[in-house]
């Protein structure tokens, strides 16, 4: 079977270019690592019924009748596929059940999404920690919530999930906003901006209010944190205000915003550039989010941040510059049919930076402070390893790997690469930018060599 | 302890974890359903022998890897629990014994 054209990843830019390019006739592959499409945002939702839109809101809801469009229509659609890597010659290898297939269309779209931005304080290894969307994603999928959770850090989604863990009925220990006071003013300069999307301001204010009249103990002006525990969290101690407070939970789910995942359009080796706003990389992408690479398009989160509906926008924008190039559609067209997405995305990214600057993680929470603190969670890491190692003179993230490993467990990089560079821009005054990431190579999933052995390839020459 | 605010999905998967039966909803994933069970430690670290758990719950930190049906390294988030199924904390890093090679 040949393909047209082929999508990484079922969330809301996958989906909505699949549903573009199978509506103008092109044969689509759509492959996503979930057992059910969705991606993160719209996880589980077609199991979603009254109980879940009661606790998780109408803005999940909304992933519904995408996910119904995206079945009705003729996509070839394959869950549980864990795409290894794409090539420059858009070869996508992938496996699902123990098979591995290698298959080619003229064109490939990345809707890879994004990923909770690495949080490296003191004890954040330990059983029982836990990212926010990861409680989030718990909830969505199997109905579980965790009583008298501690909430730390800052960005919209721990107050979204805090929210909705009230709404739930559920405990909250403490929510502890680690969000800068620092950040306002350069963050008022956005707010024209943000105020066409005043209904979304509204909504953050509407969520920390309900949480305030639920009685939930709020900390603020909080300069340092760590998670208590030996072998398991047992509380955070935060310094708050300039004394140390304990807080005890067996649960401390931690966010500070989201970050492009990078690793499969960094692998596939497309051109990428520093965003200093988001404090991220992201692909270069042309009007028609086209990347550097002939044939590769990168559409939603994984190009860069602007939330849900904007990742629906692109990805029909992504859809429609693939049946372009492929000559499905004539330009005319083309352009026609991406108004309306074009207007979404510029309205869905005018508060973006308002937000990222409002919740800029500080330098403290994204460098640890503590030396003991982990860095690389794979090959256990502190701060001082990797500081120490920087000092012997090392001039970049890959010299770092040959020297101690950093970067080479089996996350890749994914949880510590945005640090280490950081680190090494702190300790030897360069920018993040110049510093620059982790080489990385397919495949960017563990791959089986019996896999790789019985590797089947669809050529349809 | 996480617990169940909705609880709407059948529970027909049972499966064996370290000699304890858990039962997991339909369709949802070894580690949904161990951190259900009350467990939170999933493994032991290769460098300095540290208790981990699941952390991303989307298959990017790989913190939950676990030996499933005698398969190390599986990602407890990523693998839908079925019944039958043997699961055991990984233990340090995965060794590569001749049992697993398959003599076809």
């Amino acid at each position: 079977m040949s393909f047209d054209i082929i999508i990484i990843g079922a969330g809301p830019a996958g989906m909505s270019a699949a549903i573009t390019a199978s509506d103008s006739g092109a044969k689509v592959l759509l492959l996503d690592d979930q057992p059910t499409p969705g991606g993160q945002i719209y996880r589980a939702i077609e199991a979603a019924g009254d109980k879940q839109a009661n606790i998780l809101g109408p803005d999940y809801m909304a992933g519904k009748p995408l996910a119904e469009k995206m079945r009705a229509l003729n996509i070839e659609y394959v869950s549980d596929a864990s795409v290894w890597q794409v090539t420059d010659e858009r070869e996508v290898g992938y496996s699902t059940g123990g098979q591995a297939r290698l298959v080619t269309a003229p064109a490939v779209i990345l809707a890879t999404g994004a990923m909770e931005r690495p949080f490296p304080i003191k004890g954040w290894t330990l059983p029982g920690v836990m990212m926010a969307g990861a409680a989030q994603t718990m909830l969505k999928t199997s109905g579980l919530a965790a009583e008298g959770a501690i909430f730390a850090g800052c960005g919209p989604l721990l107050y979204l999930v805090a929210h909705q863990y009230l709404q739930a009925g559920v405990t909250i220990s403490a929510i502890v906003d680690t969000t800068a006071k620092a950040n306002r003013i350069p963050a008022l300069s956005h707010l024209p901006g943000a105020l066409k999307r005043w209904d979304l301001l509204l909504k953050g204010q509407k969520w920390q209010s309900e949480i305030r009249k639920s009685g939930t103990r709020i900390i603020d002006d909080v300069s340092a944190l760590r998670v208590l525990g030996e072998t398991k969290a047992e509380g955070l101690s935060v310094n708050t205000a300039g004394a140390w407070l304990d807080i005890k939970s067996e649960h401390v789910f931690l966010h500070q915003g989201v970050v492009p995942n990078v690793n499969l359009s960094f692998a596939a080796g497309l051109d990428h550039s520093w965003d200093e706003r988001q404090l991220c990389w992201r692909p270069d992408t042309d009007t028609w989010c086209g990347a550097s690479i002939d044939g590769i398009f990168v559409a939603g989160d994984g190009g860069g941040i602007g939330g849900g509906l904007a990742a629906r926008a692109e990805g029909e924008i992504a859809a429609l510059g693939a049946l372009g190039k492929l000559g499905l559609i004539d330009t005319t067209t083309r352009d026609a049919r991406a108004k309306s997405a074009r207007a979404t995305l510029s309205r869905e990214l005018c508060i973006r930076p308002f937000l990222d600057t409002w919740f800029r993680p500080s330098d403290s929470f994204r460098v640890p402070i503590d030396d003991d603190a982990i860095i690389c969670r794979c090959e256990e890491l502190s701060l001082k390893d990797i500081r120490d190692t920087i000092e012997i003179g090392l001039v970049g993230p890959n010299q770092l790997k040959s020297f101690c490993r950093a970067g080479m467990g089996p996350c890749q990089g994914r949880f510590c690469g945005l640090t280490v560079q950081e680190l090494i821009a702190k300790q030897t005054k360069r920018t993040a930018a110049d510093v620059g990431y982790y080489r990385l190579r397919p495949p960017i999933k563990p791959l089986r060599l019996e896999e790789l052995a019985n590797l089947q390839i669809d050529d349809d020459t | 302890m996480f617990k169940r605010v909705i609880d709407e999905t059948a529970s027909d998967v049972v499966f064996d974890f370290e000699g304890t039966e858990v039962t997991a909803r339909n369709g949802e994933s070894v580690a949904a359903a161990l951190l259900g069970a009350g467990v939170l430690s999933f493994r032991q670290t290769p460098v300095k022998d540290r208790a981990r758990g699941p952390f991303c719950m989307m298959g990017v930190c790989f913190d939950c890897l676990m030996v499933i049906d005698g398969q190390p390294n599986r990602q407890a988030c990523q693998v839908r629990a079925a019944s039958g199924m043997k699961v055991a904390r990984q233990i340090g890093a995965a060794e590569l014994t001749l049992d697993q090679a398959d003599p076809a």
